[in-house]
């Protein structure tokens, strides 16, 4: 049988780092397949080549046995491939019949819109999906299941064949997910192919028929989910044994560097209690939107508590403020350096010592050569690479500019560093040297809690591990005890 | 990625960055340029009087336009500029006035507390627009296009809708005096200029307001009070805003109710021209300075050579566009 879509061999490249080294799937009209990674192992990077967002390097895809290259979306629509992308992005103010029509509207006499039959139209695709949704509704009061079922119908409408779905249950409830799946299976019972993408292992076996893995940003291993167990497929995303890669030197000490006790944010995080000894470094495993980052928001003053309290070496601490926090002497890595960590438009310099602004201007006027210092000593110690600190830090690679993030905060001697997903978008080399960084300052004290999505490094680099799971804490873990199966078992 | 990062101009902290040399060259160069060719077709451009002259005319626009520059530094705009001109001018002139119907009652009153008052009216005004800038999160546009409204009716319920005449000698001296041959106005702006440029470049201040139009977040998580900052921004745009609205109405010699209309314009239009981003973060009130001195030198140049006045604004519109557009 001739497959609907057939990729090897896709290649991608940015900046001389590999996304994609080799990317092979091979869908069959009816059915369900589902495409598992881990994080960067270059499923987004797959589909934006596959949705002709992005160009490859090279490789082929095949459509209907018909060998294609799409320039941009609107080629990859047109031949029948449409995707319903994670973050979704309707017109709000729009009507659902609008949204899916938006581009392409029926005309009317003297150029106009024909909205009588736009609107019949879409009613018309709407019932025959089955999803109870009036087509003259206004996008923005739909529930996100709604949005997503809109999507489908959106596709449905340019007879998509091809379907990807980019971690559709991502942001939506339990119950609204089965919908979606029944929606799925519509779609399979029609004869289209749907290429599944998710974390979230339970779904996969729920729904799909086959699998493929990539890991690293190349093709692992593809079949039946009839021919696998869970536990097989978990081994296969998680791939090599922990080999040299994570070097742990560090050794917890006797007393309690931090304590968080109760804490609590409605809608986010539910009565989440641990502590962390001094010289520790204390793993968070869970999926997006499980309350990871939202754990160290209350920490660090940037969310506002409504239970629990933070002590820190026994003493309880006021982190009403990030200001307040800093004076306590907690230091905080965010996830995203570019979104929150960096002021991309000033120099390296600038940038280490954009948290110890006031020690360096006691009087108000900046001690120019005190800062000059600091940076100098930052830039060593962390062997950052850049031509001159006067440079701009967006000039620096991702490594380097995660680098002069710990600068910032190092330079403030902190006791407790929080880090968010410290090594993401970093390369191999510069993880080795952050994990060194981590180590060091575990090695004189320090107390360190961890925010990973990757479970190598989790199960790599932390002494223990809790495990979140819809902004639940799912236990406390020893690294000697738990394994990535059980890790991805308990976060889903 | 880091070419287009490379291309804007910088903070001093920068300064050694080889393309923001080009780029400060590169406005400085214009300015140069724009003055060798009117020197060139008219001699009497670089006469002293001249220069003088043209120096007096930008001194107004130049010191709204370095307040402008911390508002637009952390993203924001200030529309209301002008009409706090007009407001500061008129409450400050009513204190300095000889005429007993157009003054309040007492005056006139010592020039250093007419002086006071008007920076005092600035400061108001600017105060109220930062709490709600900041504090209620009303986007800048709306929030200072409202105050552009009000300030202007403001002036409008205070002076009757009359002009205030017959200001005493030592207040106009701030728009008409000099020192040791320097028009006061030339050395206020001056004055302006060095302190503004000290606590831009050389202050803990100056450095948060980078930080805050650089990128707000990262600001908020290094602990910077990210809503002080913005506050104090609109306050010293309003101060400065008082201070040149009573350098206009000493000059006129009059307060006038329909004073400084669209002054916001020129300042705005300086801030560009000088290379700073509307995105914020990025600028120099150095930029600022010579922006508003291209403006002047350019409508003082055009008038020497008779062109009239319409193609002047042509002329200008073309000038901010394409400064953008080059930088």
């Amino acid at each position: 049988m001739q497959s609907l879509l057939k990729v090897e061999g896709l290649k991608k490249s940015f900046g001389g780092v590999a996304a994609l080294r080799n990317g092979q799937l091979e869908l069959q009209a009816g059915s369900v397949h589902a495409l598992c990674g881990g994080n960067g192992a270059g499923k987004s990077t797959f589909l934006s080549i596959l949705m002709g967002i992005q160009q490859r390097d090279g490789g082929t895809i095949w459509r209907r046995g018909k060998e294609v290259l799409y320039g941009n979306p609107a080629e990859a629509l047109a031949s029948g491939i449409a995707i319903i992308e994670q973050e979704l992005s309707p017109v709000p103010h729009m009507t659902v019949a609008e949204n899916i029509y938006l581009g392409r509207e029926p005309s009317a006499r003297f150029g106009g819109i024909d909205f009588k039959k736009m609107n019949r139209d879409a009613q018309h695709l709407l019932d025959r999906l089955e999803f109870n949704i009036r087509a003259t509704q206004t996008m923005m009061n739909l529930s996100v299941a709604q949005m997503q079922l809109v999507e489908i119908a959106k596709a449905f409408s340019h007879e998509a064949e091809v379907i990807f779905m980019d971690e559709p249950t991502s942001a939506i409830g339990e119950k609204e997910a089965q919908h979606l799946f029944a929606a799925v299976a519509r779609l399979k019972a029609e004869g289209k192919g749907v290429v599944y993408v998710s974390h979230r292992l339970s779904e996969i076996f729920q729904i799909a028929d086959s699998y493929t893995v990539f890991r690293d940003g190349g093709y692992v291993d593809s079949g039946l989910l009839a021919d696998i167990d869970r536990p097989g497929l978990i081994r296969m995303i998680v791939g090599r044994e922990l080999g040299e890669e994570y070097i742990k030197t560090n050794e917890p000490q006797g007393t309690i560097g931090l304590e968080v006790s109760g804490l609590s944010l409605p809608g986010k995080i539910d009565d989440i209690s641990f502590s962390v000894r001094k010289g520790e470094i204390f793993g968070i495993y869970g999926l997006m939107g499980s309350g990871r980052t939202e754990i160290f928001n209350c920490i660090f003053g940037l969310d506002r508590p409504s239970q629990g309290e933070i002590r820190l070496e026994g003493e309880r601490v006021d982190v009403s403020k990030p200001v307040n926090a800093m004076a306590s002497g907690i230091a905080f890595v965010t996830e995203d350096r570019k979104l929150t960590g960096l002021n991309l438009s000033d120099s390296v310099r600038g940038n280490i010592s954009l948290a110890s602004l006031p020690e360096m201007s006691p009087n108000f006027v900046m001690k120019r050569r005190e800062e000059a210092a600091a940076s100098a000593e930052m830039i060593a110690r962390f062997g950052i690479k850049a031509a001159r600190d006067t440079m701009p830090v967006s000039g620096l690679s991702g490594g380097n500019q995660q680098k002069v993030v710990l600068g910032k905060w190092f330079l403030r001697n902190p006791r407790l560093l929080l880090l968010d997903e410290p090594t993401r978008g970093v390369d191999v080399g510069a993880k080795r040297e952050i994990y060194r960084i981590i180590c060091d300052f575990t090695a004189s004290g320090g107390t360190v809690v961890m925010i990973s999505s990757e479970i190598d490094e989790v199960l790599g680099m932390s002494d223990r591990i809790l495990v979140m799971r819809q902004g639940k804490s799912a236990g406390i873990y020893d690294r000697r005890a738990t394994d990535a199966q059980a890790l991805v078992h308990l976060s889903t | 990625m880091s070419n287009i990062e490379n291309k804007q101009s910088r903070p001093w902290f920068a300064a050694e960055n080889r393309s923001t040399l080009i780029q400060e060259y590169g406005i400085f160069l214009a300015f140069l340029l724009l003055a060798v060719i009117l020197s060139v077709s008219n001699p009497y451009f670089l006469t002293p009087g001249n220069i003088s002259n043209v120096l007096l005319q930008t001194s107004i626009n130049g010191v709204l336009a370095i307040g402008m520059t911390f508002v637009i530094l952390t993203r924001g705009i200030d529309l209301s500029v002008g009409s706090v001109v007009a407001l500061a001018g008129m409450v400050s002139a009513s204190f300095a006035t000889t005429s007993a119907s157009a003054g309040i009652a007492g005056a006139p009153y010592p020039f250093l507390l007419a002086l006071a008052i008007g920076i005092l009216v600035g400061v108001a005004c600017g105060t109220l627009v930062g709490v709600i800038v900041s504090r209620f999160s009303v986007p800048a546009f709306v929030a200072t296009l409202g105050m552009l409204s009000a300030a202007r009716g403001m002036t409008l319920i205070y002076g009757g809708g009359k002009p205030v005449p017959a200001l005493t000698p030592e207040f106009r001296w701030i728009g008409t005096g000099n020192i040791l041959g320097i028009p006061m106005p030339v050395i206020l702006l001056a004055v302006v200029f060095a302190a503004s440029w000290w606590i831009l470049t050389r202050t803990r201040f100056g450095r948060y307001v980078y930080a805050v139009g650089g990128n707000p977040h990262a600001a908020k998580t290094s602990g910077i009070n990210v809503t002080r900052i913005r506050f104090l921004v609109y306050v010293i745009s309003g101060a400065l805003s008082g201070l040149a609205g009573m350098m206009l109405s000493a000059r006129t010699g009059s307060a006038l109710p329909q004073a400084g209309i669209a002054y916001e314009l020129d300042a705005i239009a300086a801030v560009v021209i000088g290379g700073t981003s509307l995105s914020g973060g990025v600028g120099r009130v150095t930029g600022t300075l010579i922006g508003a001195l291209i403006i002047g030198v350019m409508n003082n140049g055009l008038d020497l050579m008779g062109i009239q006045s319409y193609y002047q604004q042509v002329l200008k519109g073309a000038l901010i566009v394409g400064a953008v557009m080059l930088d």
